[in-house]
């Protein structure tokens, strides 16, 4: 019998409908994938297989009946950041020991919904803060791709680096994740994996742990673009429980992806060529321009200047609104509980003893730019230079263009431990400077993988759409994906 | 603009996160590179331009003023680390 875990989510999906095999078999060859190699990868922060046993003869049950939803029967891997009725949520945190929501996240829902199977809680930078999943209390996930005649360990980016892992690795079908300044989009570039974050607003936030609100979105990692659009149409949709989520109907984002570029207009903005920027990365951009053209896109030259200024702006705005969400972990609601002699020394203490250093460096510098005196030249400051750099691209967008064409990240993965990003945090957050725009304007992004470099590690191109037009993406995407024509599966060490 | 031992201290105190003395210093650079890498904004000409206050245009929708939740005491406290009658458990506050 063929590894079932192999299987794009699509042909999964297929196979099991047309009962060739069971939800139960494909859950069992997930839960022996996990069980074989998660104490190397360090993907799953939590297995949950009695449940996932359960729920896959459940759908087995309506499949047999000729039933089902659109996923019914899938395994997935759900980042630590969703809350899971009952089960381990603890965004990667020391401060949320033990914590198990009475409640579960409607991302999720919806997913339980449409029949998909919980194979367990992917591990993630802590509370999604960090781009490669060494900020886990839970340590760093290793990256199933190495370089060429390297034994060296790799991250897989981050923070979803437990879902761009498992995916890769096939340890689940597809997984969700979620992205603030590029948390979807790095880690799939840097496991060769597709990564979609949606507009704001298109999936609710409600039993999310919350990092920073105004750019907090959820969203799939898979291992094709079409597995991609088959997640993104069940995680999607309105909740009047997210003052943000929009009232929208859901496309059948499936239907797009062979939908061509033929027509299209492709930007290709200047100011995403920055210096030093590895020859390969431009080589790999010039070829995606070239793919595009080859399928009949036209591809324009255009401007957005206010891109140097999107990490900036987002290191003000994030820290200042994560600030203010994690003010609730206090050792009295849920989790970490430190004795302290008064009610001021139990805070203290316990948020000291609960939170990793990078937390609270950004927690600090939120407190910091938020305070009397400093509110105006930092917070205020950054919310006008985000005003502006939503406008470049209405403006590109009002000219015509139907998408936005750049590279995904700056580099292929690196290593664990990297002592230059250690010593200098900033250095670390230059990693989404590709990706960061889109958050700061709440537009839909795409990262396809599209070569590789010179050591054989996984590169990916972004695509940034219209608001609302994820669609495009995965029709752009797809040309992408099929010009490459790459196999993109590591090769198996764990 | 860049902050010393002090700032540091305060900051932390209003962030209610005990910061030892031995970490000050390391808080300190830390804190300086990242306000030294976000300063390159005040180069940008924002007159006239309206901070944002919502990426995507909406208005906050409004629903009935009703109870529509609730009643469930025991799942609120269900995970805090000291309750007592479905009440949390502080350190006594006032004297």
């Amino acid at each position: 019998m063929t590894d079932l875990t192999r299987l794009t989510l699509a042909a999964a999906r297929a196979g099991l409908k047309a009962k060739e095999f069971t939800s139960s078999e494909l859950t069992g060859a997930y839960l022996n994938a996990i069980e074989g190699g998660n104490s190397k990868l360090n993907a799953y922060v939590a297995v949950t297989g009695e449940r996932a046993q359960a729920q896959a003869r459940a759908s087995d049950a309506r499949l047999a009946a000729g039933q089902g939803g659109p996923l019914e029967g899938i395994p997935l891997g759900i980042k630590d950041l969703f809350a899971t009725k009952g089960v381990h949520t603890q965004a990667a945190s020391h401060i949320l020991d033990a914590f198990k929501p009475e409640y579960e996240s409607s991302v999720t829902s919806n997913l339980w919904r449409d029949g998909a199977v919980m194979l367990g809680k992917l591990n993630m930078d802590e509370f999604a803060m960090g781009s490669s999943n060494e900020t886990s209390y839970y340590g760093p996930v290793i990256n199933p791709w190495r370089a060429n005649n390297s034994n060296a360990q790799l991250v897989p980016g981050g923070s979803s680096g437990g879902s761009a892992a498992a995916v890769s690795a096939w340890l689940c079908a597809a997984a969700t994740a979620t992205d603030t300044g590029g948390s979807i989009r790095q880690p799939a570039a840097l496991t060769g994996t597709v990564g979609i974050k949606p507009t704001y607003g298109r999936c609710s936030r409600w039993g999310v742990v919350a990092f920073a609100s105004s750019l907090d979105q959820a969203g799939p990692i898979a291992r094709t673009v079409e597995d991609a659009a088959i997640m993104m149409t069940s995680m999607s949709g309105f909740d009047p429980k997210d003052s943000t989520s929009v009232d929208l109907a859901v496309p059948d984002f499936a239907a797009a992806v062979e939908r061509g570029v033929k027509g299209l207009v492709i930007g290709i903005p200047r100011e995403y060529r920055m210096d030093g920027m590895p020859a390969e990365i431009e080589a790999l951009w010039q070829q995606g321009i070239a793919w595009l053209k080859a399928e009949g896109a036209t591809v324009r030259d255009i401007s957005l200047p206010h891109t140097k200024y999107a990490l900036p702006a987002y290191y003000i705005v994030a820290p200042a609104e994560a600030s203010s969400n994690l003010a609730r972990y206090d050792g009295v609601k849920y989790g970490l509980r430190d004795t302290g002699k008064d009610i001021t020394d139990l805070y203290e203490l316990t948020r000291a003893d609960g939170f990793g250093r990078e937390v609270k460096r950004r927690i600090m510098i939120g407190t910091y730019v938020l305070s009397a005196g400093y509110y105006d030249a930092y917070y205020v400051q950054a919310q006008k230079v985000r005003t502006l750099i939503k406008r470049d691209f209405e403006i590109v967008f009002n000219d015509g263009v139907d998408a936005v064409l750049t590279p995904a990240t700056p580099s292929a993965a690196f290593g664990i431990g990297d002592e230059d990003m250690k010593a200098d945090p900033v250095k670390m957050y230059l990693n989404d400077v590709f990706t960061v725009t889109v958050n700061m304007a709440g537009l839909p992004g795409i990262a396809v993988p599209a070569g590789k470099d010179g050591a054989g590690l996984p590169l990916g191109l972004q695509l940034i759409g219209k608001p609302f037009d994820e669609e495009t993406l995965f029709a752009a995407g797809r040309v992408i994906e099929r010009s490459a024509g790459i196999d993109f599966s590591p090769d198996k060490w764990w | 603009m860049s902050v010393d031992a002090a700032t540091v201290k305060r900051i932390g105190r209003l962030a209610r996160i005990r910061i030892e003395e031995g970490e000050v210093e390391t808080y300190r650079t830390e804190l300086n590179t990242i306000l030294g890498f976000v300063e390159q904004l005040g180069e940008v000409d924002v007159s006239g331009v309206e901070p944002m206050t919502s990426v995507m245009p909406m208005t906050l929708r409004r629903r009935e003023d009703k109870v529509t939740d609730g009643g469930y005491p025991e799942k609120i406290v269900a995970n805090a680390p000291l309750t007592e009658d479905n009440f949390f458990m502080v350190p006594k506050v006032v004297e």
